[in-house]
């Protein structure tokens, strides 16, 4: 199965290359602690999910590069050409000249409409590349204009062409001392418009991943480089492949089909449930194990009752792939993807950072300027208040 | 990439501005090694193939800039014409006359601004015509004269009807208090009035500051405090290895204003991890249309020549950066209200050390209510000629109100007693109602401001948050 991976924006194209090249350090890598069969196994997968095979043997991407901007691509193509283990299509990136300012309303209602035409051609393209497709991971940050607003008609886009395909979009949060003053409002335009169209969001925050950096790496002059290969590191490490259970003995679920959606009961039915507060409430955990001893491994803590909503069953709610491929020359290593109340309190920080400008009406003129109008801005801020409440309850 | 054109406009912008071509061909022959046509090149020049020698021997080809240059007087121009620069420069791409306009606005922008308004109209196009994706007009002008302040306002409300799409950046000269126009208040008040109304972004620089940083720079380096040896041609003053070899007095002080330009539009024409474009310092450092004046500052102000580089002095460069004898107008945004801050740094810096300074100074500085984490930052990999890293802050802050509130002090003691005022009210088009009009344009923005500082200190009330039926 395949996977079409969208890159948006600064962020989003940097980040992608990071991952392209991770997936496929990882699959060039030493056998990998097991049997040479297993591994060969992994690797025609991964080819598979990620790359295309050319002529001269070069693994091509299964991307499009999108932004407004050429400064990025262009160096994007030529430090994955340089390589010499993989590339990029030529043909696969579309790029303008003056970026997004970043402006959401700009990348939405603007660059959205003028290129949609072009862009879905390219994603189209790729797409029937696909012998069987599974998806589409897009990239893309929610601070700047391009990948937030472009990103978030793009996946609209997507949508409506691709009805019956999965949609995840990774998106990363910027750090919450800016980089970018009206990141808030693009955040919040982003997400609630996501919402409608995506199948799941897999978040990083800037500042999550800094920290990581800082205190479990110890890197003393952290570059955005530095930042983008651990979100690829652990991107890698949950898009590789891996067995699911009863999966047999192949590689060969859709790595996207995790099923996030849950429908929670009407409210009312169930009695509240006072739990001791020692964790986020989640309503679905997926644990991804790699390399020695992963058979052996005890998983029971993480199906605990109190580690989840009260009207879902832990088993229900808890998945478990395993892979004795190690990742990365890492002997094991393991990787926890979550739907929990981990990131309420950053997206509660947001929403009250934005909605406080709003109340200012500051910077407003640079968005109805480009037609998103105050109206547009309370229904998103509807849109998630309503996500905040529903996490809250859970 | 994204293109700008630059508009020089008197004596002041004119001046400026050749220094400013002079800096960005240096920059770009440091950059571009092979000395072929490329990306970074084509945001302020465009190539033209012709077998004349070129001057600027690094180049293959002929760097002619994407420049328009209006003087109303011939001296400055011509200058610049038989100089190192000449071959930068088109002969269509001047307009000029002779009389000048007698530090008079009105002269400058209505007289000249009729007769020669389809002639700029006509260069500005064919300009525009060389890019294939004009993103920014970039005004160069003072505020004091005639010709700069009253034809360079008139060609910024051109710029607006033409080109509405297209951004308008202007760099103003504001004049002193010991300035030796008289009417220079006149002229200033009136300009502002069209700065208010037409502009998207203001960069207001003082002669005072830039005569300051110059003085500090003497003495640092004839005191012999510095231990090693200053890097010449890392001086925020100095043309050294420009193409320029006499040094003229205001040299020094336009090349700060120059260095200005050129880090404002780093990250355009040069790769970084994290860009911040032309259009983006717009949209985050205005808030509210009117209030686009910001107070910029440039460091470090020269390098030594030791080449590796303790974190400890590169969190000076950004403590500098908000000092006060760093901005480029007499004004302390320490000590006021910052409604947005950019902050732009090139070089070898990675965005920890940004992340360190913004947490380590932000205490000491005081953000509007709305915008507490109101920082945009960007990052450059490219640094200036001379420098392993450098930094330009913009500052949206309310220490802009005391120049202001000065000018129209200044302003108001010549026109209650009328003094000069015949010299404009003579001019076809001019009325007492320009005036009053101008100065009640300037007497809000200073109200803006007002109201906006009156928040300061006070207890911050959070606006309650949207309640939801579940």
């Amino acid at each position: 199965m395949s996977i079409v991976t969208v890159q948006l924006g600064q962020c989003g194209n940097q980040i992608g290359h990071e991952v392209f090249s991770a997936l496929c350090s990882d699959i060039r890598g030493t056998h990998g602690l097991c049997s040479k069969k297993e591994n060969e196994s992994y690797q025609d997968s991964c080819k598979e999910r990620f790359f295309c095979e050319e002529e001269s043997g070069v693994p091509v991407a299964r991307a499009v590069l999108v932004d407004m901007e050429p400064k990025v691509i262009s160096q994007t193509l030529s430090m994955a050409a340089r390589s010499g283990h993989w590339k990029y299509s030529n043909h696969s990136h579309f790029c303008q000249k003056q970026g997004s300012g970043n402006n959401w309303a700009n990348g939405y209602s603007v660059h959205g409409p003028r290129h949609k035409e072009a862009i879905m051609n390219l994603v189209q393209k790729e797409a029937e590349k696909c012998e069987r497709l599974g998806g589409f991971l897009t990239i893309m940050s929610m601070a700047g204009g391009t990948g937030s607003g472009l990103g978030a008609f793009v996946t609209q886009c997507l949508r409506d062409a691709f009805p019956t395909s999965f949609i995840l979009n990774h998106v990363v949060w910027p750090y919450g001392t800016g980089e970018v003053i009206v990141q808030n409002y693009n955040s919040v335009l982003t997400l609630s418009h996501l919402y409608h169209s995506s199948d799941a969001l897999l978040v990083h925050e800037n500042d999550v991943i800094h920290k990581i950096c800082a205190q479990l790496m110890n890197i003393k002059q952290i570059s955005f480089r530095d930042v983008n290969q651990v979100i690829a590191h652990q991107l890698g490490s949950v898009f590789q492949p891996a067995h699911t259970a009863g999966g047999g003995s192949g590689y060969s679920r859709n790595p996207l089909g995790i099923d996030w959606q849950v429908r929670p009961p009407h409210p009312g039915l169930h009695p509240l449930h006072k739990k001791p507060l020692h964790f986020n409430t989640s309503i679905a955990n997926l644990v991804i194990l790699r390399g020695k001893d992963v058979h052996s491994a005890d998983l029971g803590s993480f199906q605990d009752p109190s580690l989840y909503t009260s009207w879902l069953n832990p088993q229900d709610a808890f998945n478990a792939w395993k892979t004795p491929r190690a990742f990365n020359k890492y002997e094991k290593s393991a990787a926890l993807v979550s739907n929990s109340q981990f990131l309420l309190k950053p997206l509660d920080s947001i929403v009250g950072k934005a909605w406080n400008m709003f109340a200012s009406k500051a910077y407003l003129h640079q968005y109805t300027k480009f037609g998103i109008q105050e109206e547009d801005f309370l229904d998103c801020f509807t849109t998630l208040e309503q996500v905040i409440s529903s996490y809250t309850n859970l | 990439m994204t293109q700008s054109v630059v508009v020089q406009v008197g004596q002041c912008g004119n001046q400026v501005g050749c220094r400013f071509w002079d800096l960005a061909l240096r920059e770009h022959a440091a950059v571009n090694k092979k000395g072929m046509y490329d990306e970074a090149l084509s945001s302020f020049f465009r190539n033209v193939d012709t077998r004349v020698v070129c001057l600027l021997t690094e180049f293959k080809f002929f760097p002619f800039s994407k420049a328009l240059l209006i003087d109303m007087e011939e001296g400055v121009v011509n200058e610049i014409l038989q100089g190192p620069l000449r071959d930068v420069f088109d002969s269509k791409q001047l307009i000029t006359d002779v009389s000048g306009s007698g530090n008079n606005w009105a002269v400058g922008h209505k007289i000249y601004g009729c007769q020669y308004r389809e002639n700029i109209v006509e260069k500005l196009r064919k300009t525009a015509e060389h890019c294939d994706s004009l993103q920014c007009f970039f005004i160069i002008h003072s505020m004091g004269g005639g010709t700069g302040s009253g034809l360079g306002t008139f060609v910024l409300n051109l710029l607006e009807e033409e080109f509405p799409e297209v951004y308008r950046f202007v760099t103003s000269v504001y004049p002193s208090g010991e300035d030796d126009v008289i009417t220079s208040p006149y002229n200033s008040v009136l300009a502002m009035k069209e700065l208010n109304e037409h502009a998207d972004c203001v960069l207001p620089i003082e002669n005072e500051s830039l005569f300051e940083i110059v003085n500090k720079i003497h003495q640092m380096i004839n005191s012999g405090k510095l231990g090693s040896t200053v890097k010449q041609n890392s001086l925020v003053t100095s043309s050294a290895g420009s193409a320029k070899t006499q040094v003229k007095p205001f040299d020094a002080m336009n090349n700060i204003v120059a260095n200005l330009l050129l880090n404002l539009t780093s990250s355009a024409r040069f790769e970084g991890s994290l860009n911040m474009d032309l259009n983006e310092i717009s949209m985050n450092l205005v808030p509210f249309p009117r209030l686009h004046y910001l107070v910029s500052s440039l460091t470090p102000l020269y390098t030594l020549a030791d080449v590796n580089v303790p974190s400890r002095r590169l969190d000076q460069m950004f403590s500098d950066a908000f000092s006060r004898d760093h901005q480029l107008i007499q004004a302390d945004p320490k000590h006021s209200l910052y409604l947005a801050c950019a902050l732009l740094v090139r070089g070898n810096v990675q965005v920890s050390d940004l992340r360190r300074n913004i947490e380590r100074l932000k205490p000491s500085l005081q953000f509007v209510s709305w915008n507490q984490e109101g920082w945009k930052t960007g990052l450059c990999s490219v640094p200036p000629v001379g420098h392993s890293h450098s930094l330009l802050a913009l500052a949206n802050n309310t220490c802009v109100k005391p120049t202001f509130i000065e000018l129209k002090d200044r302003f108001m003691k010549l026109y209650k007693k009328k003094a000069h005022l015949h010299h404009y009210l003579q001019i076809d088009g001019m009325e007492q109602s320009c005036f009053s009009e101008a100065v009640s344009s300037l007497s809000d923005l200073i109200e803006e401001y007002n109201e906006l500082d009156a928040t300061k200190g006070g207890p911050r009330v959070d606006p309650s948050r949207l309640k939801i039926a579940v």
